[in-house]
């Protein structure tokens, strides 16, 4: 790992959709953000909501699972079947804790290649991601341009701003300032909920933008369930709510690591990113969202700098949406749009793609 | 298969760049032109085009576009990156047309501007007879509602390449009935310059 530790065994959770050709050559990595897990798209058994990409994966959406063969692992040190601090550690036989090393977003594509190479992949046909999964994806073209051909970073930043890594450290405050957290060895007994559920609403407001929270929630008093408390505004009640929700399924400490691996990771190294990219061949699509000021334009528009620098095959859309940072997991029809055809060209050539006619 | 574009100005265009080369069209709208080059002449292809609805035209011909604006996404370019630059029907659109222009000829070895001319019979007619601000086929929007923020003429533009040391290459003028070359000051609608430095 790149802190100088090795993790003596590692357990990857992931999921596939789609078939893999004979060819092997339309593979696509699908890489998640802070919260998501390897259930990219459908619904596992007894779930009442599908994979977070959901509407973006599955028979003629945008990585159309007729076509192309999809992959989605969850992340290195995450919670959702990959290893990480809440993992049980070989060594001692307990969980991890702090005993984990910290990773880096690197780390976690170094396993994602792991597993690649695990599914007989030489080359995939694109890695796509939105947020942390546009570092990843940002990773993969740094470190291994030769193993693919395409790559989708969406809504995504070479590297954090103080800005970023100042809503991050609020969010790691909280969860260490819970009395439950006792310096990461809370496993067998209580979590440090109050602290993790602090975490997400102050990620989730990050997520919106100041004109969705109007919408959602104007400055309305709820009295009704699902969103009832003690007559407050409609907007501490949803972020209560999702709070409460995602202690139910995130650990604190997974929490810790990966978005510390997110303020540490830098695709450039402290360079210009275009220094890493001169003799890529890849096509890139990057794609970023008017409203989203976690993850502005001007920091997705510096990946697109580096294509330009580098004379890289590459197409940039700001797609115009008041969603906020969420509006890469809610502005489906746009980026199906621009998904499938930057596809469609990369895996049939772009005379097979001109035929058709436009 | 062979291309067809019913643009004149497309068509020549289309003529006037040496096959296989590179090429940047700024504001290539929803991209006609560059799918143009690309098919008859094997270009390779860039855009750059401000309109978001245009982009995805764009990419579903499969070519490579940034969205952003001519005027600021022009710098980020080494010097010579491109064979040609292409300035169709965007010159007179953009907010600061020197800074723009010194910026093209820095980024391409040539540059090729097309732009409807002021100076047509038609306009003039228009202007001097009914007083009224000019809608051509080449200019075909009313005062308030058009794109134009600069109105030049063929003459115009051959004054601005002289008092900034631009070499003019080729000039084609299209007239009412197709390509023209005499008095294109008066005849021609439409006037495309390939100029270096």
């Amino acid at each position: 790992m790149e802190c100088g530790r090795k993790l003596s065994e590692v357990t990857i959770a992931f999921e596939a959709y789609g078939e893999l050709n004979r060819e092997r050559t339309n593979a696509i990595l699908i890489v998640h953000a802070l919260s998501g897990d390897a259930n990219a798209a459908g619904f596992h058994r007894g779930a009442k909501k599908p994979g977070w990409w959901d509407a973006m994966i599955g028979p003629g959406k945008a990585f159309d699972t007729d076509k192309y063969f999809i992959i989605s692992s969850n992340v290195l040190g995450g919670c959702k079947g990959t290893t990480g601090p809440s993992s049980i550690d070989p060594g001692t036989g307990k969980p991890y804790g702090l005993d984990f090393p910290l990773i880096s977003i690197n780390d976690m594509v170094n396993c994602q290649k792991l597993l690649v190479d695990h599914l007989g992949v030489e080359k995939l046909l694109s890695v796509a991601g939105g947020s942390m999964g546009g570092m990843q994806v940002l990773s993969w073209l740094t470190q291994y341009p030769s193993r693919l051909r395409s790559v989708i970073p969406i809504s995504t930043a070479i590297r954090h701003s103080p800005q970023q890594i100042a809503f991050n450290e609020v969010g790691r405050q909280a969860i260490m300032a819970d009395v439950h957290w006792k310096s990461g060895n809370y496993y067998g007994g209580p979590q440090p909920a109050r602290g993790l559920s602090v975490a997400r609403m102050v990620g989730h407001i990050t997520y919106m933008s100041d004109a969705s929270m109007h919408r959602k929630f104007g400055r309305r008093k709820d009295l009704t369930d699902p969103f009832k408390f003690d007559s407050g505004f409609e907007v501490e009640g949803y972020l209560h709510y999702h709070g409460e929700k995602f202690v139910k399924r995130f650990d604190a400490n997974s929490y810790l690591y990966i978005t510390r691996a997110m303020d540490n990771f830098d695709a450039a190294e402290g360079r210009s990113l275009h220094e890493f990219l001169k003799g890529t061949d890849a096509n890139v699509l990057v794609i970023a969202f008017k409203s989203d000021w976690l993850y502005p334009a001007y920091q997705t528009k510096e990946i697109v700098r580096a294509c330009k620098l580098a004379g890289l095959e590459a197409s940039y859309c700001e797609i115009d949406s008041t969603w906020g940072h969420d509006a890469f997991l809610l502005e489906i029809e746009e980026q199906t749009h621009l998904i499938t055809h930057f596809l469609k060209k990369v895996y049939n050539g772009y005379e097979a793609m001109s035929e058709h006619g436009v | 298969m062979a291309f067809e574009s019913n643009r004149p100005d497309h068509r020549i265009i289309a003529k006037l760049i040496a096959p296989g080369s590179s090429v940047l069209d700024l504001g290539c709208g929803a991209g006609e032109l560059l799918q143009l080059l690309i098919k008859d002449k094997g270009v390779r292809g860039q855009g750059i085009e401000i309109d978001e609805q245009a982009i995805y035209a764009c990419v579903a011909r499969g070519l490579n576009v940034f969205h952003g604006d001519i005027d600021s996404g022009l710098s980020e370019y080494p010097d010579r990156s491109f064979d040609y630059v292409i300035l169709n029907q965007s010159l007179q659109q953009v907010r600061h047309v020197e800074p723009v222009v010194e910026d093209t000829l820095r980024v391409g070895k040539k540059v090729v501007v097309g732009f409807p001319n002021f100076a047509h019979y038609r306009v003039r007619l228009q202007l001097f007879f009914k007083g009224r601000a000019p809608v051509t086929a080449s200019m075909p929007y009313q005062w308030y509602e058009t794109p134009n923020l600069h109105f030049l003429s063929v003459s115009d533009f051959f004054v601005f390449c002289r008092d900034k040391n631009i070499t003019i290459e080729r000039c084609e003028y299209i007239g009412d009935g197709g390509r023209i070359s005499r008095f294109p000051n008066i005849f021609a609608q439409i006037a495309i310059f390939v100029i270096s430095r």
